[in-house]
């Protein structure tokens, strides 16, 4: 299969790229997550100007397409002062996006443990925060983990956008490589293949953690 | 600016409502395909599902309307865009359609066959209607998603929202204003459809008298 040799031949000038694709993935769920959370624990908060900001954080972020909150950062982090490499603006920006999408899983998931835990919290003395702390936030982010992991997958798929603010990742090596070569459709086909097995992959093991949460549930 | 800017909902609208409308259309027989008893067709149409799935939306958009040229197949950029996204809506929408189907009892179906009803009058007026109930939250959602999507097909140069924005920012040097009058743009677009789908939900629900 002759497309074969070439897109071996094409995988030295990908791999960087997808490099740099999984790195930025992982950075927006290192921050993103705990900031998702951080939104999700001021909206279920008592202190209203701070409920009132984190939902404008989050409706805007879920709101707007990414690639807009993208160019948004791109373009108007300069205008306020704030000169940051493509990268780093990417890396805020997926991170706003993930934080906002993150935030409503974490409160679904506060929400969907029982009534019968906090007050169980509050007669055996665990009032307010320590209650919150050690017994409801444990079962909320156990029964938030499996929509939170396929977030993950999808914030990989999103960090493609990157692209468009000049991020040297997946996208922006294959655009560079078709430019060079012409071959436009192979290059792409390519990098659906790695997308979509890394995706796939990825999936699998999210189904396989899901069902091991799942055992003691 | 914002005239300028708003000059681009018009673009933004067509493509995510062909792209919609081809979809919804294009997953209904997708559904069908995922849900037969014949093993090849299924596993073709689950393997069609996932494939869409796991790629990224502009890598579709770039293999489609870079890609396809190579083999004469030129297409403009709005065709290219509406072709991709209607792609990916066909298979969002057929597992839209699957998640709604397994919500009906089985009963439904054995009910209909005792009364002697064939597949096309047993689909349309027994288990249509029900899912259809099931589904609309969920198509909805997948509406506001998609409207977000389209901003992707500014990349090969839609004159979209998201490309006016573009064109301002870097004729203005006001990129903060132009990009945040876009993001509001796309959520005052999002808000009635939201509001919408919970209205004809709520009487959908009150008519079929189901909680």
């Amino acid at each position: 299969m002759p497309f074969l040799d070439q897109w071996i031949s094409w995988l030295p000038a990908l791999s960087p790229g997808l490099g740099v694709s999984l790195t930025l993935t992982g950075l927006c769920l290192l921050f993103g997550m705990p900031f998702g959370l951080l939104l999700a624990l001021i909206l279920e908060g008592p202190v209203k100007p701070l409920r009132i900001a984190a939902l404008v954080v989050v409706e805007v972020g879920r709101g707007a397409p990414a690639l807009v909150l993208l160019y948004l950062l791109y373009f108007g982090l300069p205008e306020g002062g704030v000169t940051l490499s493509a990268f780093a603006t990417g890396v805020i920006s997926l991170s706003w996006t993930t934080g906002a999408y993150a935030s409503e899983l974490f409160r679904s998931g506060l929400a969907a443990v029982p009534a019968g835990q906090r007050e169980a919290a509050v007669t055996s003395g665990l009032r307010g925060w320590s209650g919150f702390r050690y017994i409801i936030l444990p079962q909320a982010i156990r029964i938030s983990t499996p929509p939170l992991a396929s977030l993950g997958v999808t914030i990989f798929q999103t960090s493609s956008l990157a692209f468009v603010i000049a991020v040297p990742e997946l996208m922006s090596k294959a655009y560079a490589l078709g430019s060079i070569t012409f071959e436009y459709l192979s290059v792409f086909a390519l990098t659906s293949v790695l997308y979509g097995s890394i995706t796939l992959v990825a999936l699998a093991f999210v189904r396989l953690a899901e069902q091991r949460l799942s055992r003691h549930l | 600016m914002f005239a300028q800017i708003a000059a681009g909902v018009g673009m933004t609208v067509s493509i995510t409502g062909a792209s919609l409308l081809i979809g919804a259309l294009l997953g209904l027989p997708l559904v069908a395909a995922r849900r037969s008893a014949w093993t090849p067709l299924r596993t073709l149409a689950t393997a069609y599902i996932d494939i869409v799935r796991t790629i990224p939306p502009i890598t579709w958009l770039f293999l489609i309307y870079f890609g396809l040229p190579q083999y004469a197949l030129r297409l403009d950029s709005v065709s290219a865009s509406i072709i991709g996204f209607s792609m990916i809506a066909s298979a969002y929408m057929a597992e839209t359609y699957r998640s709604g189907l397994l919500s009906i009892p089985q009963g439904q179906w054995e009910a209909a066959t005792a009364l002697g009803m064939k597949f096309l009058p047993k689909t349309r007026y027994i288990i249509t209607p029900q899912a259809f109930k099931v589904t609309l939250p969920a198509i909805a959602a997948y509406a506001i998603s998609l409207l977000k999507d389209s901003a992707l097909a500014s990349t090969i140069g839609v004159h979209e929202i998201t490309y006016q924005a573009g064109l301002v920012s870097r004729a203005t040097h006001q990129g903060l204003l132009a990009f945040s009058i876009a993001g509001l743009l796309y959520i005052a677009m999002s808000i009635p459809l939201a509001l919408a789908a919970r209205r004809v939900d709520r009487v959908l629900r009150q008519k079929l008298e189901v909680a």
